[in-house]
């Protein structure tokens, strides 16, 4: 195998920001140094290099839905997006509630070879809410991240057996915390602009009661316990508490609600629906703050497509859900604060390591997995398509600060400037 | 103007200048042969994806007095029925040929999507709880007709104003040409944030019934599930009815507008209904005159063209 330089960029290491090079030889960083030569080399001059990025929430449809997405498509769109991992959603058809399913996502995920895909397990049978899975054959199958997400797990006493089950093994309940009486019915955010429209609301207590709830069941069980898509203000203050008293939980924020507040639904364009939806600007505010000061763990982009025939039609019709992974990194730089330690930090290395995965979101050193993503925070540019098999794009028209310039797994170019490599 | 969809920003000249338009088709509409060839020629198609008698009637009058030819759809016993979607339905009236779109849906923002998929003029019948603009219209054009103008005027919109399309564009139009507006209807049925309106906020309908020069009242929507909101209808009546004996405390130059349909003895007595300061008939009239002068800004004249 050649020799693959990284040249000029600033690495992050164990031992800090380094602007140097590396060189990737047999799926491996060989070696970090200045003045490298090899057989190809990438111009990382002014470029971020760390691990590649991880994302604890997409969801790739297949099996059952591959009109919207497949684990193809969307391990290229993951690859422009710089990811190297991603943990995909068990509400596929038939749902990731048994050991064969799991063990297909991850195989076809090897298959495509673009992106490690790690199968969430569902925490009940057919995500109906109402008797747990196969958590013994999914754990077998290398699960350790289980979710009904689109659904949360309503019932307080089965989550309960869920969590017993799941603490004694290390496993991971991933919520989707919206309380179903305080949102069905609903489409939007509950507020003025849902009372302008005229539009039945979801009031931020639906998140919030069921967030409550579960840290109170984390503190009886021990469960490690991560909660998806944040989107209040009370929900960083609840996890902020939660984290003071040295409870094992842990917080997710997508890139749509950092980018945009319910002000975006007043459009009434299907590309600004999902669950839970786009808040206030005051929730908005609060959940960058959170992610900048570490109260947010990560951020997730709940990348989620929908055909085009399905989000044409009104609102209050149309599927919740949009897509997120190739633009989630230059979201989350034109958006918030972070340096470029923290960047990784939120989009690799605690996704990883909330996802208990190996070999993913390592700090660069020689040895290690050469897992790796490129990113010039100083390109201005504005998105326009997507490699998605969907088009459900919140961002087309959106000028966004900062790139992915390539990203490379186990040792190997995945993509290169927004374009993946097969 | 490319479509009429919404009150919500129109400038109050613009308001007036529809409601002068509106004027003069008034008189057409009271000459021996009330008809004109404005849009002879042009296809006008009422679309309404859920079921409305009145209003589809009034744009379809509206649209024949101006010389028009229409075309209806109904989805009952339409294609929705087996499962086709808005777009294509859309997209197929529009490959028959027709000039200008007026559409009704219970989906919020349903004619705006429409008006992206077409280039012809989009005109909203009522989507959701959202808008009602041609409503709005025709309600302050009653109003300037009976005061001259709508400045200065108290008016009370008494009901269910978090479900009505038809409270939204009115508060909107109302307080747009100086009326000074009032909603009243228990928290439950008032929008969650009642601030984005600009008018105040009243439960208590008797404390505020002696000020007002207007009173709106709204249809008690049964279908919307009334009783979740409300413990019962005659609860209703009892706090927010517009009963014989509260009509006796207006001004005596107070008049009183309901949208239809009426549910008599719910939300308006029957002898209130049918006094002659209750200018619900005036109403559904000059319907047909602002939707003509709607109709008419959109498709008439080279002009717009």
């Amino acid at each position: 195998m050649s020799d693959l330089i990284l040249a000029g960029g600033t690495v992050l290491t164990p031992k800090g920001l380094e602007e140097t090079d590396v060189r990737i030889r047999d799926g491996l960083i060989a070696e970090i140094g200045p003045g490298l030569e090899g057989d190809e080399t990438i111009d990382c001059g002014g470029a971020w290099v760390g691990p590649g990025l991880v994302d604890l929430h997409v969801h790739f449809r297949e099996p059952g839905q591959e009109w919207k997405e497949d684990i193809e498509s969307g391990s290229r769109t993951a690859a422009v997006g710089g990811f190297t991992a991603v943990f995909a959603m068990p509400n596929t058809d038939p749902a990731t509630d048994s050991g064969h399913v799991a063990r297909y996502v991850s195989a076809r995920g090897t298959e495509v070879g673009l992106v490690e895909v790690l199968p969430v397990g569902a925490i009940t049978r057919g995500r109906a809410g109402k008797e747990l899975a196969h958590l013994d054959e999914l754990w077998a199958a290398g699960v350790r991240v289980f979710s009904d997400d689109g659904d949360v797990v309503a019932d307080a006493g089965l989550l309960r057996q869920a969590m017993d089950y799941l603490a004694a093994r290390g496993g991971v309940i991933s919520q989707h915390a919206v309380d179903v009486g305080l949102s069905s019915g609903g489409y939007m955010h509950e507020g003025s602009v849902s009372s302008l429209l005229g539009m039945s609301g979801i009031a931020s207590a639906a998140d919030d009661v069921i967030l409550a709830r579960d840290i109170r069941l984390v503190e009886m069980t021990g469960a490690r316990y991560h909660v998806q898509h944040l989107s209040t203000a009370t929900g960083v203050d609840l996890i902020a508490g939660a984290k003071a008293k040295g409870l094992p939980v842990t917080a997710e924020v997508t890139p749509h609600h950092l980018a945009f507040d319910h002000t975006a639904a007043q459009t009434t364009d299907p590309a600004y629906k999902m669950m839970p939806p786009l808040r206030s600007e005051d929730d908005r505010a609060a959940l960058r703050y959170g992610l900048e000061i570490g109260t947010i763990d990560i951020v997730g982009t709940d990348h989620a497509p929908h055909a085009a025939h399905e989000k044409e039609v009104p609102w209050e019709h149309a599927p919740n859900g949009v897509l997120g992974l190739e633009w989630a990194a230059a979201v989350v730089n034109t958006f918030t604060d972070l340096d470029q330690s923290a960047f990784y930090d939120r989009l690799s290395v605690a996704p990883a390591r909330i996802g208990q995965l190996d070999g993913q979101g390592m700090l660069l050193a020689e040895g290690g997995r050469a897992n790796l993503t490129v990113f010039d925070p100083s390109i201005e540019w504005t998105p326009s398509t997507t490699v998605s098999k969907s088009q459900n794009s919140p961002y087309f028209g959106l000028p966004l600060q900062g790139k992915v310039v390539a990203t490379i797994y186990q040792g190997t170019v995945t993509a290169r400037d927004g374009i993946a490599v097969s | 103007m490319n479509h009429f969809l919404t009150i919500e920003g129109l400038p109050a000249d613009d308001l007036n200048g529809l409601l002068d338009d509106a004027d003069e088709f008034v008189e057409v509409l009271h000459r021996p042969i009330p008809k004109v060839p404005a849009l002879r020629g042009k296809t006008v198609a009422t679309m309404f994806f859920e079921p409305s008698t009145r209003t589809k009637m009034s744009f379809e009058k509206a649209a024949k007095a101006l010389s028009a030819d229409t075309m209806s759809f109904s989805p009952g016993t339409s294609s929705l029925s087996k499962g086709e979607s808005l777009k294509d339905t859309v997209l197929t009236i529009k490959a028959m040929g027709t000039d200008a779109m007026v559409v009704r849906h219970k989906a919020t923002g349903a004619p705006w999507r429409i008006a992206e998929w077409i280039e012809q003029p989009v005109l909203n019948a009522g989507d959701g709880a959202h808008q009602h603009p041609t409503q709005a219209l025709l309600d302050s054009l009653t109003i300037r007709q009976h005061f001259g103008t709508l400045e200065g005027l108290k008016i009370g919109i008494i009901g269910d104003i978090r479900h009505s399309r038809v409270a939204r564009s009115d508060i909107q139009a109302f307080s747009t040409l100086g009326a000074e507006v009032t909603m009243v209807a228990p928290r439950t049925l008032l929008p969650v944030d009642a601030a984005v309106f600009d008018a105040t906020a009243s439960e208590d309908l008797d404390e505020v019934l002696e000020d007002f020069d207007v009173v709106y009242v709204l249809r008690v929507q049964a279908e919307r599930g009334g009783a979740s909101v409300f413990p019962s209808l005659s609860e209703y009546t009892d706090r927010y009815g517009i009963t014989k004996e509260r009509f006796a405390r207006l001004k005596p130059e107070a008049v009183v507008l309901h949208p239809g349909p009426m549910n008599r003895g719910v939300e308006i007595e029957g002898a209130v209904a049918d006094d002659p300061r209750a200018l619900i008939l005036d109403q559904v009239f000059n319907g047909v005159a602002v939707r003509m002068a709607v109709l008419f800004r959109l498709l008439g004249g080279e002009s717009n063209e």
